[in-house]
């Protein structure tokens, strides 16, 4: 199960309204083997596309040596499907290397950069597995 | 020649669970074939067809690879290398 914090549900859905109908893509880090979705870090699409994503090789590195510096991981890894449901592309599980991260899926393909529902829905990728898990909202992590 | 090599969680499985080995070589090929000697496994992880993965990063001294050289790019004693698997993915 993903537990979420309020805030950060709010600031992944901003974040895929505003980049559509591009895919946007992300991280929300948190202390190692915390599994507490603590911090937001919104990264550019270097493929700048609504079909697929990439975090670019720099920012990705700079991310990464962030999150050690702190004794981070990523316990999220998202990004939007801005035309189809928010469930894992083929692509998106042949890609996924992060074993221990929730995959959370955000799509905009109803309302667009517009109000209105979206659906963010989170999966477990191992070994080219998909197993889809709740998610739980809450107004803060304690 | 010692150089130090970041293992990405993904391909602990090949260092028992290190996260970081040590290794030798001048170049990045000669770096991933003394890794391959000492970790089996890992090298068909890294590279396809002779070339780098094009979803693997690596980086040497924070540079990419890509930029350096690819797998000639040469290495020297106390160099520090990352390799990150891309974030990358897309409904496509």
């Amino acid at each position: 199960m993903l537990t979420i914090a309020q805030s950060t549900y709010d600031a992944l859905v901003a974040h895929a309204k505003r980049d559509h109908p591009d895919e946007a893509c992300g991280i929300v880090a948190g202390p190692e083997g915390s599994d507490r979705a603590e911090r937001v870090v919104e990264m550019v699409n270097a493929a700048g596309s609504p079909t697929f994503y990439e975090f670019d090789s720099t920012e990705l590195l700079e991310l990464y040596k962030e999150m050690w510096d702190r004794d981070e991981e990523p316990v999220v890894i998202y990004h939007s499907h801005t035309a189809t449901e928010a469930y894992p592309s083929r692509t998106d599980i042949g890609l996924a290397s992060e074993p221990g991260a929730h995959y959370v899926l955000v799509s905009t393909r109803e309302h667009g950069n517009n109000e209105g529902p979206v659906e963010f829905r989170s999966y477990r990728i191992v070994d080219g597995t998909v197993t889809e898990e709740e998610v739980t909202v809450v107004p803060s992590l304690d | 020649m010692a150089i130090e090599v970041k293992i990405p969680t993904i391909l602990r499985t090949y260092t028992d669970g290190e996260k970081a080995v040590s290794g030798e070589g001048a170049t990045l090929s000669a770096l991933i074939d003394d890794l391959e000697a000492n970790h089996p496994g890992i090298k068909d992880r890294l590279i396809d067809n002779g070339d780098l993965r094009r979803f693997v990063n690596v980086y040497i001294n924070d540079e990419d690879v890509r930029f350096i050289g690819g797998l000639e790019a040469t290495l020297s004693d106390g160099d520090q290398v990352v390799v990150l698997p891309a974030v990358a993915g897309g409904a496509r």
